[in-house]
This record gives structure tokens, sequence and C-alpha cells, in this order.
């Protein structure tokens, strides 16, 4: 035997080409959950090791890698991905959005519009969006196969019986393509919009849960929503406190023990390339 | 007049043992038929057979459809059959847990099959619960509590609403009293019977309780082994019973 001691970017090829059969048939099927044999990967569960078996399979050696946590370049679970592939890739890395051809991404979607040959690769702790209401699994894909979506609104009724209004603000159903209701993993519905006709190819990749789905560039993704309660994202009412923007989404942070706060873009390179106030 | 249920021959065997053997029927539109007899008959077995929820050994069952036609349930698409089990058909489990969804209010509850059938409008969705809960003597302002926290006459009564709001036109029911004591019991009587007449609906209740047996139903099948023993008009049966079987069944109830 002359196996190879060293391939490119961690997986190897046998494992690479099923992840990409995957994939394709991900992109084939818009939000259909393709079933793939996930690997072990050199850290826990919930730490992204769907979305790194993605990228990985992606990894080309020209590609420019970028890798964000809710929405931040310099958080412990984008640092040490991003270390990973440069230890087993070697390949660029950039904190800058524009520049990036991989993007992967665990709870938001960056503020600078994505163009057309880019990926983001999305980090997916449940892909099932039906689980909590239907726990069996054969019901659900049953449920997927039939199309069959109604309790999809019990949860957003309960929320307006509930609460007056859709309280669900993150992990947000979404239909894609007129077909599959998917789970467009714990980002804020805030970003729901930019799932929509997106110039970039979008990936999902769960590890624990062995699925991955895909939005094919320019694919119509429509957030679930009632006729007399549309769809809506939040809103601030401060600008960012450090570049003063009023359109990107906010995280809020407490500065003191005395209630003292502010108000910060989440995307920390969007916020970091814009002046400040 | 076409039935609007025609059962011929059902079977179901589990692996040796005899479910059901050679169960035929009609059930036309507007009847009520009670099936009963005791624990183990098979009469539950009957029951999730004819309405989709377990494959039959053999036979036939026909359903006339809203459009005229009339199709056999196992030639039914899986799609066809759960549409037409969530539309024009409902299911009242003696367990209310197992028709309700206990992790939602009873508004959802009664408004889930109209989501699932692509109601898209809060407001009429919240309606339509309102006036279903009024017509099972829930009061409306219960509407946001967790079956959880229903009585468990009420949540058979919530069990109706849920199925009678798309208003189907065949019924299911699998022992809808067991487990209410009495004076509840009468009252869902009562509501069930209220409602069946109004709405005409066509219902099967399997039930091991003559009483329940003779106050809703017109017709009666009496089963023992997995087999019908004798059939007929409820009235005819429990005065003038014939099978031995069925005179120890109607002789052994309480008289107070």
């Amino acid at each position: 035997m002359t196996a190879p001691v060293y391939n490119f970017a961690y997986l190897n090829e046998q494992t690479k080409r099923m992840i990409r059969r995957a994939l394709l048939k991900a992109v084939a099927v818009p939000g259909y959950q393709v079933p793939f044999a996930s690997r072990e990967m050199p850290m826990p569960y919930g730490w992204g090791t769907g979305g790194v078996q993605v990228t990985a399979a992606l990894l080309m050696p020209e590609d420019t890698l970028k890798v964000i946590d809710q929405g931040s370049d310099d958080t412990t679970n984008a640092v040490s991905i991003r270390k990973f592939f440069v230890k087993t890739a070697g390949v660029k890395t950039t904190e800058t959005t524009e520049d990036a051809s991989i993007i992967q991404t665990r709870h938001r979607i960056p503020e600078t519009p994505l163009h057309e040959g880019q990926i983001l690769v999305f980090q997916v702790p449940i892909p099932e969006p039906l689980r909590f209401l239907e726990p069996r699994e054969t019901e659900t894909r049953k449920m997927h196969a039939l199309e069959e979506y109604g309790i999809m609104h019990v949860k957003l009724y309960e929320d307006i019986s509930i609460f007056g209004q859709i309280a669900t603000s993150y992990d947000y159903p979404a239909l894609v393509n007129d077909r599959y209701v998917f789970d467009p993993t714990p980002i804020p519905k805030f970003d729901n919009p930019k799932l929509d006709q997106s110039a970039a190819l979008q990936l999902f990749g769960a590890g624990r849960e062995k699925r991955i789905y895909a939005i094919p560039p320019y694919t119509a993704v429509k957030s679930l929503d009632f006729e007399d309660y549309p769809f809506e994202i939040q809103r601030w009412d401060k600008p960012c406190s450090v570049c003063g923007s009023t359109t990107s989404f906010l995280d809020e942070i407490l500065t003191d023990d005395k209630g003292g706060r502010m108000f910060v873009c989440s995307d920390s390179d969007y916020c970091g390339k814009r002046p400040a106030l | 007049m076409t039935p609007l249920l025609s059962v011929s021959d059902v079977t179901k065997y589990y692996g040796n043992r005899v479910g059901c053997e050679g169960v035929s029927l009609d059930l036309h539109a507007g009847e009520v038929l009670a099936i009963v007899g005791e624990s183990g008959s098979g009469k539950t077995t009957v029951l999730r057979c004819l309405s989709g929820h377990l494959a039959t050994t053999s036979g036939t069952i026909k359903y006339a459809m809203r459009d005229g036609r009339v199709i056999a349930l196992e030639t039914m698409s899986e799609a066809e059959r759960r549409l037409l089990m969530r539309t024009d058909w409902g299911f009242v489990h003696q367990d209310s847990r197992d028709g309700l969804r206990m992790g939602v209010s009873a508004g959802a509850n009664v408004g889930e099959r109209l989501m699932a059938v692509g109601q898209r409008h809060y407001g009429r969705i919240r309606h339509a619960a309102e006036t279903w809960l009024n017509d099972v003597e829930i009061p409306v302002d219960r509407i946001d509590d967790s079956p959880w926290d229903y009585s468990g006459g009420m949540r058979q009564r919530l069990q109706i609403a849920r199925n009678l709001v798309t208003s189907p036109r065949l019924i299911f029911m699998d022992e809808p009293t067991g487990g209410l004591d009495v004076s509840v019991q009468a009252r869902l009587l009562d509501m069930i019977r209220g409602l069946v007449r109004k709405l005409g609906l066509s219902v099967v209740i399997v039930t091991h309780d003559l009483a329940v047996a003779r106050l809703l139903s017109s017709r009666m099948m009496v089963m023992q082994g997995g087999h019908v023993i004798e059939t007929g008009l409820t009235d005819q049966i429990l005065e003038d019973p014939q099978a031995p079987y069925t005179q120890l069944l109607v002789s052994s109830v309480l008289q107070v």
C-alpha cells in the first residue's frame, strides 16, 4: 500500500468525493436535506463540524477563505477554524468579504452583498425545521415528501397568540424554490431576505445530524408568514455606536453593571471598513 | 344511492393471530354505526383498517369522494390518503393525548387543519377556532390555554372541534367517552348527538358501552373474536338480541 500520508485540506479523497456528491445533489434539489456520511472532525459537535467538512471538500489551493462567527472574524470559533485550514490546506485567508471565494459562517450572513462565484458555507446545528413540532424523523421526511407544511404555521400561530406578533427571531423557517421548507440555521431573521435571490451559492452542512442542503444562486427563498402578520425583520432605534450604520444587524453590548449598554454592528469587517463616528 | 363507505370482506391478521376476519358493511351519508364488543374482539382493529391507519391483509374499502368518484382506499396514493384523512375525515381517539398536539394551545390545535389545507390568515383562523370552541362548549377565553390545563372532558371536546373544523363528512371515534365520569359522558354524548344531527355527519363509533351505542347510533355491529356476529338496527338488537353472545352482553348491562 502506498497511501499518501498527506491530503490537501484534511479530508481523504474518498470522503471528499462522497461530500461533493452530496453537495451536487443538494444543489440539484434546492432545500432538500441530503444525508451524507459525516466524519469525525478534530473539534466537538456543535462547533461547526458540518461546515468544516463542506469547506474542506470545496477548498482548492487558489481559494481565499474567510471564517466568521456571529458576524465577527475574531471570535474563538472563527479563529480556530481559520487556523485549522491554514494548517491543513495552506490557503490564503482574509477578513474582507469581497475578497473571499469561500466564506464559512456561523449565525450570520455578511452585510456586504455577496457576488457571483462566492460560496457561503453555513454551520447547521439542527437541519430539520419540523422537528420541534413533530419529533419522529420518519414522519418529518414523509411530510417533506408530501409537502405537508401546515404545521410550521402552527408554530407561528402560537407566537402570535402568546406574544401578539411572530416572536421567532432566528432560525426563521423559509420556503426554498416554492418546494421545501428549510431551516436557515440560527441566523437572525434579519438575514433571511439576503437568502433570497442571492448571487452566491449557499451551502449548509450539519455534522452531527449528517445532512447537507443548498440554495443555488438566484433561488427564491420566502420566509413563512401570515397574510395579516407579514414577515418583518428586526429594527433598532439607534445606529451603530462605532460606525453609525442604520442598516446593519446590531449586537447589544453591556459596558458596565449600572445598566450601561451600546449597540454595535455584529459584522466586524463591515463595521471596521466604515469611517468611525 | 351509493354508500359513503363500502367495506367488503376486510381481514387483518397480526402474524398468525386474527385481528378481524371477513368484515363487511355499508355506511350511508348521515348514518351512525356503532361497533360494540368486549375488549380484544377486534373492534378497534376494524376501525383502524377503515380509517386507513392500518393496512388490511385482504378485502376492499371504498369511499365515495366529494366529487362523486368511488375510490378504493388501497389504490390511493399516500398523499391522497393523508389529504383525505385531514380534510374529509376525522378521527377521535380514546386517549385525547393521541389526538391532540399537546405542546401547543387549544386554538392552534383547532386551527392546525385549516393551516394544513393552506389557510394563511391569522385572524380568520383564530375566528374559526373561537367559533368551534364555542360549538363544543369550551369557554372562548380558554383558547390560549394548553390542552394540559384542560379536564378530560374538555380535551375530548377539543379533539372533536379540531376534527370538525374542516367540515369532514365522516368521523371515526374510538371509545370517545372512555375514562370520563358519567355526568361528563352524558354531556359529551349529548353534544356529539347534536353535532351529528346539525352537520349531517356519518360516524363509525367503537364502544364497549351499550348505552353509548343506544344513544348515538342508528345501526349496530356486534363483534366477538374478530368476527361480526350480529348486525342490525340498534333498537332491534338491544330489544331482541339473537346471537347468544349479544344476549349475554345486553343482559349484563347494570340496571340502576
